[in-house]
């Protein structure tokens, strides 16, 4: 099979378990088995995607043209290929988590869940193959719209309001921003395409191009730097299996992605150290990971928390990207599969505990580690990968970023990162601290059967909380993709 | 056959009507109209693609040769606006069948494909004629009956709106023959191609001033930009659903296509733009309408309403556009009018759809819509995503060709002005969504989907307003060429 | 005298401000009709004055000497277009009539009123 016919066939791997979720629906157990199995298929197909792209093929695919010149085409490149691999990783796993928690909690209209969960891969993919900042757009968008029936699950007025802020901030940000600045690039470079080193170095002056970065990074809503972070917790109201995969990885992975893929793509390192706004925007998303951590702090509802983490934490990543330089970048994109496979495990964790103990609030949970010790176990060790200690992945990212403040001499900015390691030590070890060595509320009236979460929940925890543990000791394959992209960028 | 095929292009309906009329049978009349239509497809399609190969089909009626006779003339840009008109007509006139039949009493039924044919020979006939005392024929011809379909309206409120259309609408008719005399005085003639040539030479004269301002104002008026839209909510509004699908997506569209035939092909670029800085007027204006009028549909609480002034919204993106005055504006102006009419038409068709089963389009009788009535609402998400300009629908092709002529003019407030219109399209059709998806339906009240014949036309709408945003290459490159051809100064 | 020479098209233009008024000022729906035709109408008189061509006959065929003829024997005539143009402009203000004036019975048959504020008042 030809490159591009891989992208297509991987891309439309998950449209094709949605239909099998829709004509399944009779039947939960085969509905949800055909899930996995295309689960499971996306993701070799993408690592046979990964073999190819380490030989260094670009495997494209150019499928229509919509307006003369915009193209919508697939490219994969090492960055997209960073994406594609946590995300078809993830939803697998996710998808056996979901089997338990939703019945677990009894969720109705499970067959719509599944399926625009997968429809909501599909965009994923998409995002992570495209070859211009049209195709880009389309599937950004497409993945805002076909995660509004999942963050809207429960149809309550909650929900709806939720529903509201979501829909209402991505699409301002993305059509207001992001779109104007995808139109001025055109207007100005005469292309969209995604070029090694950019395209638009020399098209306008430093003041215009500092404006249209400026545009780009607020557009990005999904990469939630402050002021427009606000959809994140608003989508936290989703099931909880929603949460982990979409607003842990796929949705916000695919604003931070976009981010990046921009910074070395449109503008390429050398334009984008040259701009005034960069170290400006910079500071802006330091501002942004300090200021969620503080709020991270204040939360009790643990979703709520994890979701304030979540932001801090993509602000690494636009932090990496625009400190322009190759170290920040290569920090950045291994952060994305770091952050991913750590926040995924508190956030199966927070969804085990709901289902098994009913328990939101972290100040009800005090002791609760006793019963459930795997899932809180495995909460330390993803808390661990989040806050940047060894033996979890998250430490090389958090490395390289380090390094890359230091290189473009922002120490401001490297005790940016430093203080919100402090404080994530406290927001986070807090919770499987009190699980395990506190005493339990008196008036918790626990009823006696509180065990730990269903077995398929339980083995996809194991199966990231693991994950966690082995990208520490192997970071190999991020590190060499990332360093393809800034080494062909360079 | 095929020579005198601009002619038949609209006689052919023409004829059709009083056939339709006299059968004085529902069945017979709706067969005439139906051939009618599609004649009126199959011959404006078999015009485009002439035009596209061998350039302007000149028609000269009875034999008379121009610029003494009557021309038909067809060039890019009208043919692409007869192909707009004669498909939306295509597409509604099997669903008024079904729709019609419930909204209409019955032995008013054939007089309502009469005037339904009357309305289209009129509006084919606008598009294609090259002389402009013949479009002021035309223009009465679709107009009156616009206003006897409009007057057809089951409230009785439709009286009064018609009403207040018929007085607008005359009016702007008469400001139009106004200007056409004083181009008549100074140029001796009423021949496009032809006053274009001589124009020139008398642009000196105060009068051509005076006719172009009446010009101005009347096509204004017969295209609902603001604030000369205020008939237009009403009579959308009160009308019956498929005259409402027909007029939203043909009657204004076609007043632009006239706006941009009087600015750039007769009086010229140079006139309109240099002289008489239309775009001091046209800009402002647009902009207005569209901030304005998006806030005064977010507020509304009849559906169809809530549409008709999105609608004027949309006019004013497709009148910005052309106040541009650039390749690049012209041809989103164009753009937009062909895709505004597939989304618009399929927006005012669901809710046809709706007002066929529930009986009213007041957002509260709208609750659990999305369960009760799937597809429509479906077919109303789909339309309502095109016009906020969700990417892959043709909203978005329209608003990116805006943009990109916005940008290029440096002009970045107006681009965010776009932007921001476009939000507010999202909030209102959002606030239906919510409604229709979110809120409990009356458990009391037993609604089923409605008919296929009504759905199978409003989902060929909204399929292909995602097909001409998935692939525009075709339409974005007719409406380049046309917008070239009339910045070039016309013939 | 110029004033005076332009007689006709002072007529217009009074006879425009007429009608337009009373399209605009007047409740009346049947009132309002009445201005829209003088409206119309002026407009009739205004294409009928440009047409004519001072000493000019009727445009029919006729032989060379039997009338105001020059030297050469051509006939100068009224340029007869704009009348045709305007018998299809009466024929449109004769249908716009009839068209309002139908609309109007059917706004008294479910309104009970023709007076413009008395149909929009809140109490109907």
């Amino acid at each position: 099979m030809s490159g591009g016919m891989l992208l297509l066939v991987t891309a439309l791997l998950p449209v094709a378990a949605a239909g099998g979720v829709l004509l399944l629906r009779k039947s939960p157990n085969v509905r949800e088995a055909s899930t996995l199995i295309f689960g499971a298929l996306t993701f070799w197909h993408v690592l046979g995607l990964l073999h190819r792209v380490q030989e260094g093929e670009r495997p494209r695919l150019d499928m229509l043209e919509v307006v003369p010149g915009v193209q919508l085409a697939f490219e994969l490149e090492p960055l997209g290929m960073v994406f594609a691999l946590v995300a078809s990783f993830l939803w697998p796993v996710t998808s056996l988590y979901a089997i338990g928690y939703m019945r677990g909690h009894h969720e109705e209209n499970q067959t719509r869940f599944f399926f625009f969960f997968a429809i909501a891969i599909a965009g994923a993919l998409g995002v992570a193959f495209s070859a211009n900042l049209f195709t880009l757009f389309v599937f950004y968008e497409f993945l805002t719209f076909c995660t509004v029936p999942l963050v809207t699950h429960h149809q309550t007025e909650e929900a709806k309001k939720s529903g509201r802020v979501y829909l209402g901030i991505l699409l301002t940000t993305s059509v207001g921003l992001q779109l104007v600045a995808i139109i001025w690039t055109w207007v100005l470079a005469g292309t969209v395409d995604f070029r090694t080193g950019g395209i638009l170095a020399g098209t306008a002056s430093t003041g215009v191009l500092s404006a249209i970065l400026v545009l780009y990074v607020y557009g990005v809503g999904k990469a939630a730097v402050m002021p427009f972070h606000r959809w994140l917790p608003a989508a936290m109201v989703a099931p909880t299996p929603v949460s982990a995969l979409l607003h842990a990885v796929a949705v916000v992975k695919a604003g931070v992605f976009t981010v990046l893929k921009i910074a070395v793509y449109v503008f390429g390192i050398d334009l984008l150290a040259t701009l005034t706004t960069t170290s400006w925007l910079a500071w802006a998303a330091g501002a942004t990971i300090i200021l969620a951590s503080l709020v991270a702090f204040k939360k009790d509802n643990l979703k709520a928390r994890l979701a304030y983490s979540t932001i801090s934490q993509l602000s690494y990543i636009v932090l990496g990207a625009l400190l322009a330089n190759e170290l920040g970048i290569i920090g950045g994109g291994m952060h994305i599969a770091m952050h991913a496979f750590g926040k995924i495990t508190l956030f199966f964790a927070a969804g085990a505990i709901m289902v098994a103990a009913h328990e939101k609030k972290i100040s009800r949970m005090h002791g609760l580690g006793r019963t459930m010790p795997i899932t809180f176990g495995a909460f330390f060790v993803g808390s661990l990968s989040i806050i940047g200690l060894p033996p979890a992945g998250g430490a090389w990212s958090k490395w390289f970023l380090a390094m890359g403040t230091l290189e473009a001499e922002q120490y401001g900015l490297l005790a940016v990162l430093m203080l919100s390691t402090l404080l994530g030590l406290y927001y986070l070890l807090e919770v499987p601290v009190k699980a395990f060595f506190f005493a339990p509320p008196e008036d918790a009236h626990r009823s006696e059967g509180i065990h730990e979460a269903p077995t398929p929940s339980l083995i996809a925890i194991c199966i990231t909380a693991a994950a966690t543990l082995g990208l520490f000791i192997w970071p190999e394959v991020w590190r060499e993709l990332m360093t393809m992209v800034v080494g062909g960028a360079g | 056959m095929s020579e005198h095929l601009p002619a038949l292009l609209v006689v052919v309906p023409l004829i059709l009507a009083p056939v339709a009329a006299l059968s004085n049978r529902p069945r017979a009349a709706f067969a005439a109209a139906f051939a009618g239509c599609w004649w009126a497809l199959y011959a404006s399609l078999a015009l485009l693609t002439r035009v596209r190969s061998e350039g302007v089909i000149s028609y000269a009626l009875g034999g008379w040769a121009p610029p003494y006779g009557i021309e038909l003339r067809l060039d890019l840009v009208n043919a692409f606006v007869a192909v707009t008109v004669a498909t939306i007509g295509a597409v509604v006139i099997p669903y008024a069948w079904t729709s019609v039949k419930k909204e209409i009493t019955e032995d008013r039924i054939p007089l309502f494909y009469t005037a339904f044919l009357l309305m289209l020979s009129g509006l084919l006939g606008i598009t294609v004629t090259g002389d402009v005392f013949n479009v002021f024929v035309f223009l009465e011809i679709s107009s009156l009956s616009a206003y006897s379909m409009i007057a057809l309206g089951q409230d009785r409120r439709a009286l009064t709106a018609t009403f207040q259309y018929l007085i607008m609408g005359s009016v702007g008719a008469t400001f139009i023959v106004i200007g056409i005399g004083f181009m008549y005085v100074m140029t001796g003639t009423l021949n496009m191609a032809d006053l274009a040539e001589r124009l020139p030479a008398v642009m000196d004269n105060r009068t051509i001033p005076v006719a172009f301002t009446f010009l101005t104002v009347g096509i204004t008026l017969k295209l609902a930009l603001f604030p000369l839209h205020l008939w237009l909510p009403n009579a959308y509004t009160y009308a019956p659903s498929a005259v409402t699908a027909f007029m939203a997506s043909t009657a204004t569209k076609v007043s632009v296509y006239l706006l941009l035939r009087f600015f750039f092909t007769i009086f010229g670029f140079a006139f309109a733009f240099g002289q008489m800085r239309l775009n001091m007027v046209l800009m402002p204006l647009s902009l207005v309408a569209i901030l304005a009028m998006s806030l005064v549909a977010i507020y509304e609480i009849n559906v169809k309403r809530l549409l008709a002034f999105s609608s004027v919204a949309q006019i004013g993106y497709m009148v910005l556009g052309i106040s541009f005055g650039s390749v690049l504006g012209v041809t989103a102006g164009l753009l937009h009018i062909f895709n505004h009419a597939l989304m618009k038409g399929a927006l005012f068709m669901a809710m046809g759809c709706v007002m066929y089963r529930v009986g009213s389009v007041q957002l509260s009788k709208m609750a659990g819509l999305g369960k009760k009535m799937p597809w429509t609402m479906a077919a109303f998400v789909g339309g309502g995503l095109s016009l906020i300009g969700v990417p892959l629908t043709v909203g978005f092709i329209s608003k990116w060709y805006l943009v990109q002529a916005a940008l290029e003019q440096g002009n970045w407030l107006v681009a965010g002005l776009v932007m921001i219109g476009s939000l507010m399209a999202l909030v209102y059709i959002w606030k239906v969504v919510e409604v229709a998806y979110f809120q409990e339906a009356d458990s009391d009240v037993e609604i089923r989907e409605a008919p296929l014949s009504l759905l199978i036309p409003t989902w060929v709408l909204v399929i292909a307003s995602f097909w001409f945003g998935i692939d525009a290459s075709t339409t974005a490159q007719v409406a380049t060429d046309a917008a070239e051809l009339l910045l070039r100064g016309g013939s | 005298m110029i004033a005076l020479g332009l007689f006709n098209y002072w007529a217009v233009i009074v006879l425009m401000m007429v009608g337009f008024y009373t399209l605009i000022a007047r409740g009346n729906l049947v009132k309002k009709l009445i201005g829209l035709n003088i409206f119309q109408t002026s407009v009739i008189l205004m294409y009928v004055s440009f047409a004519k061509v001072s000493g000019g006959t009727a445009p029919i065929l006729m032989d060379a000497g039997d009338h105001a003829g020059d030297a050469a024997g051509q006939v100068l005539y009224s340029n007869p277009l704009p009348h045709v143009l305007m018998l299809t402009a009466i024929v449109v203000g004769v249908a716009t009539l009839s068209l309002g004036l139908s609309l109007v019975v059917r706004i008294k048959e479910a309104f009970g009123t023709i007076e413009e504020d008395e149909i929009e008042s809140p109490s109907l």
